[in-house]
């Protein structure tokens, strides 16, 4: 399903240049489970981001679904990000203007999915992350935890077969943590691709597979029992 | 995505920030203002002073005496000479000169317009006393101190009483009132209503510019207009040896200077709009810019969850378009708020209220939009969603 092979993204700083990833060949099955574990700067946001089709590599090759996706345009890079792939990121990214609903509705909005048809599955995603209640709450009303459940639900509205999260329980305590975690993993129980980033061992070891990344390169990849 | 959600996010965007919102369609809202009430005050004006060139019939000539002249009478009096041999083309000539005066009655004073002119006057203008007399030819002959005056005047300074055969003085020198007007205009202050009619040669002594510079001089008939014209051309050149010391007019002639003079106006008064229209749009253009600024993160989020460049571009677009729209919204009833209330409290001008001006401007303010939210817009759609992103 995600097949990276060679890729390098360097930044240029004025005279040095940083490789944020060096060499990196990754594969990612369907309905795996994969914790991308480094230090930090070690990039493993930017790899995220590969994987998410938000930026695009200095060199190498990225095969998602079988389609070269470095050859796509701006436009299609959108759809894929609309149809594929849900981001959860560590700091939330809820448009603080728009009730949870409305958050939640946005991936559809850009479907071009009609107004009742929108209504209905965002209520659906948030109950299923336990939020029915608060739909019409602002963002600047809700919890962190209950910002990154409705991030959460926002990822999962449109069904994407990848949800990729980016230190999504960083900024929670332990109990909001789990809570998280056992969505994702019930996510996974049902089907979906989950790519996850963590600084935290004990998340880590909740996923099936563990990539440990670091200075750009992977040092290790193995599976969890 | 569809126009109708673009437009509930503009919406949504343009009320959660209303103060700004409100500044930024400022510029609009005076521009379209300003032009519907300036373009409703020209036009209402220049139709005015049309209706009443054209109430004073066609077969009308005005003679107006350019430069310094020296020769007193002489032009009045050879014009009388010139209408005696041309009796079967000329109806009348009749003399005029226009001042202001301050009259007085009692303590009563009050500023009104003087016209100087001949008995004849009465006839070619239709002015008709409602009581007394207009002026006579003894009046003229004898140089006779006496007035007719307009409703406005009687009623101000006489406050009721019949002036007819009352002393009246018109800067400083005493005058018997012998008539007053039928009323033409309602009273009003500064209308038809407003002035003082004396004889000729008395308004010449009173205002020490001694010399006659108009004439009006009526056809016998509308076909004879063009002959007389020609023959006074051609008298008055034999006088002063030069085409350019008088003026010879129709009324078609000066309808259509009067043209010229309106279109200028629309042309002053469009380059006015123009300019407005632009600045209002600059702001717009300032104020995008800094929201594509201030709301980048949420740029980079839309477009992380799928946002095309198109979307985006057409989000901002419309939120320009939709800022102006109600500027320009607010512009018209502004306007048309200034005509009715301003202008239309001015009883001297009926404004013409002009849809197509009204549509345009309008069509205008949308335009500004569509021009000035383009650039903010087609940045907000280029940038890089992982930047905008990290934007803080
Ligand atoms: N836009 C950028 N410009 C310059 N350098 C960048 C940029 N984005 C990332 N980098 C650099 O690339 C390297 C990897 O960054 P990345 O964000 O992927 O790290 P990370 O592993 O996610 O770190 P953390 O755990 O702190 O989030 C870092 O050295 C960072 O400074
Ligand atoms: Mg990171």
């Amino acid at each position: 399903m995600i097949r990276i092979i060679d890729m390098c993204k360097e930044y240029r700083m004025g005279d040095t240049i940083v490789k944020a990833l060096d060499n990196v060949s990754l594969h990612i099955k369907q309905h795996e489970f994969v914790a991308i574990v480094g230090p930090s700067g070690s990039g493993k946001s930017t790899l995220m981001n590969m994987i998410g089709c938000l930026d695009t590599p200095t060199s190498g090759t990225y095969y998602l679904d079988g389609k070269e996706v470095s050859k796509l345009s701006d436009n299609q890079l959108a759809e894929i990000r609309s149809r594929k792939i849900g981001f959860i990121f560590q700091s939330f990214n809820l448009l603080q203007k728009l009730t949870a609903l409305e958050n939640v509705e946005l991936p559809l909005v850009y479907q071009g999915v009609r107004a009742k048809e929108r209504h209905r599955r965002a209520k659906e995603a948030l109950e299923s992350v336990g939020l029915g209640e608060r739909m019409h709450h602002k963002p600047t009303e809700l919890s962190g935890g209950q910002q990154q459940r409705v991030a959460i639900a926002r990822a999962l509205v449109s069904n994407p077969p990848i949800i990729l999260a980016d230190e999504p329980t960083g900024n929670l305590d332990s109990k909001s943590g789990e809570d998280i975690m056992k969505i994702l993993k019930e996510l996974h129980g049902k089907g979906n691709t989950i790519v996850l980033i963590t600084h935290d061992n004990n998340v880590a070891l909740q996923a099936k597979r563990i990539v440990r990344i670091e200075d750009g390169k992977i040092l290790q990849d193995r599976g969890v029992d | 995505m569809g126009f109708a959600q673009a437009f509930k996010m503009a919406v949504k965007s343009i009320f959660s920030n209303k103060v700004r919102s409100f500044l930024t369609m400022l510029g609009v809202i005076i521009g379209v203002g300003s032009v519907i009430a300036a373009v409703a005050l020209a036009q209402g004006s220049t139709k005015q002073i049309t209706d009443s060139i054209q109430g004073l019939g066609t077969n009308l000539i005005h003679i107006t005496i350019m430069g310094r002249n020296s020769n007193r009478n002489v032009t009045y009096d050879k014009l009388q000479e010139f209408a005696e041999n041309n009796k079967e083309e000329v109806t009348y000539i009749v003399p005029q000169i226009n001042g202001n005066a301050t009259v007085k009655v009692g303590t009563k004073t009050r500023n009104t317009s003087l016209i100087g002119t001949s008995p004849e006057y009465e006839h070619m203008m239709s002015k008709h006393p409602q009581a007394g007399r207009f002026l006579s030819s003894f009046d003229i002959d004898y140089m006779q101190k006496v007035a007719v005056i307009g409703t406005a005047v009687a009623n101000d300074v006489f406050e009721g009483k019949n002036p007819v055969g009352q002393k009246i003085k018109i800067d400083g020198q005493v005058f018997k009132v012998v008539g007053v007007l039928e009323e033409k205009a309602g009273g009003q202050d500064q209308s038809d209503d407003d002035q003082i009619i004396i004889p000729i040669n008395v308004a010449q002594r009173l205002s020490r510019n001694s010399v006659i510079r108009n004439f009006t001089v009526q056809a016998s008939t509308p076909e004879a207009v063009d002959s007389v014209m020609e023959k006074l051309n051609a008298f008055l050149t034999k006088i002063y040896g030069d085409e350019n010391a008088f003026l010879v007019l129709n009324q078609a002639q000066i309808l259509s200077m009067l043209d010229d003079v309106t279109g200028i106006m629309m042309i002053v008064l469009g380059g006015i709009a123009a300019i407005s229209l632009v600045v209002g749009g600059i702001g717009i253009m300032n104020i995008m810019l800094v929201s594509v600024s201030e709301r980048t993160r949420e740029i980079g989020i839309r477009k992380a969850i799928g946002a095309k460049r198109r979307n985006i571009l057409i989000q901002f677009l419309i939120e320009a378009i939709m800022v102006t729209g109600i500027g320009g919204i607010i512009g018209v009833l502004l306007g048309v708020s200034i005509i009715r209330f301003v202008i239309g409290s001015i009883d001297l001008i009926t404004p013409v209220y002009s849809p197509f001006w009204i549509l345009f401007s309008f069509g205008i303010s949308l335009a500004v939009g569509v021009v000035f939210g383009m650039f903010p817009a087609y940045k907000a759609s280029k940038l890089n969603p992982i930047e905008a992103l990290r934007f803080e």
